[in-house]
């Protein structure tokens, strides 16, 4: 019967569509923002020309763009995989910390072993620190049922201590004049960096894992099962759809992947385990991931745009004299903009 | 002069993308009638009711209330201008309770409420109606006859002077049905004026005054109650099509047929913990259609999932085939051949967000699995769904499309055919004609009896007495999660067993 009276307009609401939407949101957010500049007597056009400016305008600028992605891309990564089920995972802080703790752990241990050997077994450690992390709170989910929201943030809190308590204690450097940090690591123990740039061998995971991403979540049956499980767990459950399995494996390999944003930035960045290893890099994934409705593709696009507000966000207080918090608010209004309007396309208005 | 209606629609044209949904609606409504909007389902008419509600905005055309123009923008001015709907889903407060629940919708409402006062309130307009409910009861305790009262006090109180119902009997007991028109009574009597939605033909010559037939978006006529006949409003519904509904096409299964399910004893925990299942022993062959009569919430729920492997036995054995399947996973049940057509198939039985094609192989993708598991063979599954539409004459005309944009009728024929195509050797089948139209109704008849002659055993649960023995090759009765009676359909009637599901007669 519908087959009869079909076609009459079609609107698009394909991918092209939704990229069209999402861009118009986010110029919004920029407007809101430049206004605001604009009452506190700021040149908007100045701020975001320096914001820009500084992130793209330069060689300098644009390596250490890609050295802001990795984790950016990782974490996010780490959140759009449960997300796929419907699960709500803000834990890649922690999970970051528990992947640089263990990795830390294997080069302190094992740092004389042969550089062939010793950064591959480094990566796994790496992975699985965050993995644990993570499969941890979905096991309470599956089994206890405990929401995965509260475990993944409370932990989050654990693993920073974790890491504070090993290098203010039993790790730390003998030689550090008292500062909470570890020895450094050996050069075996170091992931290789592109040429003279801080850009190092994370930023190829992280272009893996979401490549793996696209493709897992589009051409596998698990991708198929997981969009089920996402949509209506109800209905998978009765379909068999093993969804308790789904749930600890989500978490595991979403944390493994925080956890090697982790292991890459006590590895090629610091060199060493330390606090304040990562300036919210977890937190900066699940906005790049929710921002990207968990899209693969969206992570990579979304990771670049915030990667020039934070990298912008030193340049306007250095220039402008203006707080580094002003990006923070971009951020923030985008946010809100984003899942708003997601919001409000539910309720059908 | 000539009579200004009550309500007029003028020109109404309303489309979704790639839908026309309402087509130059022209309708007149009258003070104090009944009137009834009878269309098959995908006709229109849930759309049409809510542009009337404020809930959509027409693409073109006018309505006008006592002669004036209106602009019914949203819900609220809707509710300013007297019109109130009664949905399908209540929109209730399941902690509250029922005083708290009306209290909340009203627009005047004093910070402090006097609950006695409200609860008087709510007397009165109670009894003049015949909408009791007991105001203290919290809403999640209530039937949902009870709640649908609750709604149609909470519109009275807060003033509307036009109830819409859409399909308000699709949720309700046979008696409960009688109920709500003679609730329609009283209120036409004291002036208000009822907009009622259905499909069943029976319904409206129960309770309408006049009846306005759509047909794919378009009014096919508007007629006098009085004036008509359950043919002529069947011949407007469905045009050209047949009307013929051979209930009757019942052989008897050939050669010898081997059990396929046999439930020992089974008993099984309720959802709050009671015993949903007491002692229930029964099994059923291929190529036998075991009807189950019962008021729903009876066990019928906790049947289903005990043999699908939702729900652990407390005691007793379900054995599949002759195997002992208690302890089976639900996707090693599957994998054996047995089907279920889930009671609510939107809620239960698909992913609403995913595309036809995509919910068609939702319960036997382990056939497409290509690479050990690893991919699904997306090429295969088209082919397949694309015969599996053409066979079943499935109104899909994408594929694409997710399943949320489908009507719910569609929704569940979808369903229905998925689990029929993948050649199950069992079915169960909940209410497998729920809420379908007439011609839909047939097709899904039609389908079971063809999947009895196919060998398939099937358990039909339903609560319509005349579906039940007209298909049944034996009957069971269940009341309170016991299994009260079992019959060949010609050794019994329908008293006999309304009075078992009832628990009016001992078994
Ligand atoms: N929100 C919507 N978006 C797209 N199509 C819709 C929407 N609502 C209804 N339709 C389509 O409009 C047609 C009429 O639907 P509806 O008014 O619900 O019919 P009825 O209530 O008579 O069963 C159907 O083909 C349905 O699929
Ligand atoms: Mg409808």
């Amino acid at each position: 019967m519908e087959a009869r009276m079909r076609a009459i307009t079609r609107v698009g609401t394909g991918q092209p569509a939704r990229l069209i939407r999402l861009m118009g949101m986010v110029s919004f957010a920029f407007l809101a923002v430049g206004i605001f500049l604009w009452a506190f007597g700021k040149n908007p056009v100045r701020a975001y020309g320096e914001i820009f400016q500084g992130a793209l305008g330069s060689t300098y600028g644009l390596t250490e763009l890609l050295v802001k992605m990795t984790p950016f891309i990782l974490c996010a990564s780490a959140t759009a995989l449960p997300a796929r089920i419907g699960l709500i995972n803000v834990g890649a802080e922690g999970q970051l910390h528990t992947g640089a703790l263990i990795a830390t752990w294997g080069a302190l241990t094992f740092g004389d072993l042969p550089r062939g050997i010793l950064l591959p077994f480094l990566v796994i450690l790496g992975f699985a620190g965050g993995a644990i992390w993570g499969s941890f709170s979905g096991a309470l989910r599956t089994m206890v049922g405990l929401n995965e929201t509260i475990s993944t943030l409370l932990l989050n809190y654990v693993a920073v201590l974790l890491v504070e308590h090993y290098v203010h204690g039993p790790w730390k450097d003998p030689a550090s004049f008292n500062w909470p940090f570890t020895a450094e690591f050996t050069e075996a123990a170091r992931l290789p960096t592109f040429g003279s740039s801080r850009v190092h061998f994370g930023l190829v995971f992280a272009l893996t894992a979401v490549v793996v991403l696209y493709l897992v979540l589009r051409k596998t049956r698990w991708g198929y099962e997981m969009r089920v499980i996402g949509d209506n767990a109800e209905a998978a459950r009765r379909a068999g759809i093993p969804i308790g399995r789904y749930i600890v494996l989500t978490m595991f390999i979403g944390g493994g992947l925080a956890g090697l944003a982790g292991m890459a930035e006590v590895s090629a960045i610091q060199g060493r385990l330390r606090p304040g290893i990562s300036t919210g890099f977890g937190y900066t994934g699940f906005l790049v991931s929710w921002l990207a409705s968990h899209h693969p593709i969206g992570i990579v696009i979304m990771a670049f745009l915030l990667g020039v507000l934070a990298l912008g966000g030193d340049m306007i207080q250095i220039n402008l004299g203006l707080p580094y918090s002003t990006v923070n608010i971009i951020m923030a209004l985008i946010f809100f903009i984003v899942l708003g309007s997601g919001q409000l396309k539910k309720m059908g208005a | 002069m000539e009579r200004i209606p009550y309500l007029r629609l003028e020109n109404i044209t309303k489309t979704f993308p790639g839908v026309l949904a309402n087509y130059s609606i022209n309708l007149s409504i009258e003070k104090s009638e009944v009137h009834a909007i009878l269309g098959e389902n995908g006709a229109g008419k849930s759309t049409l009711m809510k542009i009337l509600y404020g809930f959509y905005r027409p693409d073109t055309g006018n309505i006008y209330l006592d002669g004036t123009p209106v602009d019914i923008r949203s819900p609220l001015e809707a509710s300013r201008l007297g019109i109130g709907m009664v949905f399908q889903n209540f929109m209730l407060i399941p902690a509250f309770s029922v005083v708290e629940n009306i209290a909340l919708a009203l627009p005047k409402l004093n910070v402090l409420f006097k609950r006695s006062e409200m609860e008087e309130r709510m007397a009165v307009v109670a009894d003049r109606y015949g909408l009791s409910v007991d105001p203290r009861a919290r809403v999640w305790q209530l039937s949902v006859g009870e709640k649908q009262r609750v709604e149609i006090v909470k519109l009275l109180l807060s003033g509307a002077r036009m109830l819409i119902f859409d399909e308000p009997t699709s949720v309700l007991a046979p008696h409960e049905i009688e109920g709500l028109f003679q609730i329609f009574k009283n209120l036409t009597n004291d002036g208000y004026t009822i907009l009622f939605i259905t499909h069943k033909l029976r319904e409206v010559m129960a309770c309408a005054d006049r009846v306005t037939v759509l047909r794919r978006g378009s009014v096919v006529g508007t007629v006098l109650r009085s004036d008509t006949t359950e043919q002529e409003l069947a011949y407007m519904m469905l045009g050209e099509q047949s009307l013929h509904l051979d209930r009757s096409t019942k052989k008897p299964p050939e050669g010898r047929s081997k059990t396929v399910l046999e439930l020992k004893g089974v008993e099984v925990s309720d959802d709050r913990g009671g015993l949903g299942l007491k002692e229930v022993s029964f099994s059923i062959s291929s190529g036998e259609i075991v009807g189950v009569a019962g008021v729903s919430g009876n066990g019928q729920k906790e049947l289903g999932e005990v043999v699908l492997g939702l729900r652990r036995c407390r005691a007793g054995s379900v054995l599949l085939h002759g195997n002992d399947a208690t302890q089976w996973s639900v996707a090693r049940i599957l994998g054996e051949g047995v089907a279920c057509m889930p009671e609510d198939p939107l809620v239960m039985g698909v992913a609403p967000g995913m595309t036809a094609q995509e919910n068609m192989i939702l319960t036997d993708r382990m056939n497409y699995f290509r690479h050990g598991g690893l991919f699904i063979d997306w090429k295969a599954v088209r082919a397949e769904v694309e015969r599996r539409v053409e066979n079943f004459g499935l109104p899909i005309p994408n594929l694409d499309t997710p399943v949320i944009a489908l009507s719910g009728g569609n929704v569940q024929r979808l369903v229905f055919v998925r689990e029929v195509a993948r050649r199950p050797s069992l079915l169960i089948a909940y209410y497998p004609t729920r809420g379908l139209d007439l011609a839909a109704t047939k097709m899904a008849n039609d389908l079971l009896l063809a999947c009895r002659e196919a060998g398939i055993a099937v358990l039909l649960i339903s609560e319509d007495l005349e579906e039940l023995f007209s298909l049944s090759d034996r009957l069971i009765v269940m009341h309170r999660g016991e299994v009260v009676g079992s019959f060949k359909p010609e050794e019994t009637d329908r008293l006999e067993v309304g009075l078992l599901m009832t628990g009016s007669k001992a078994p």
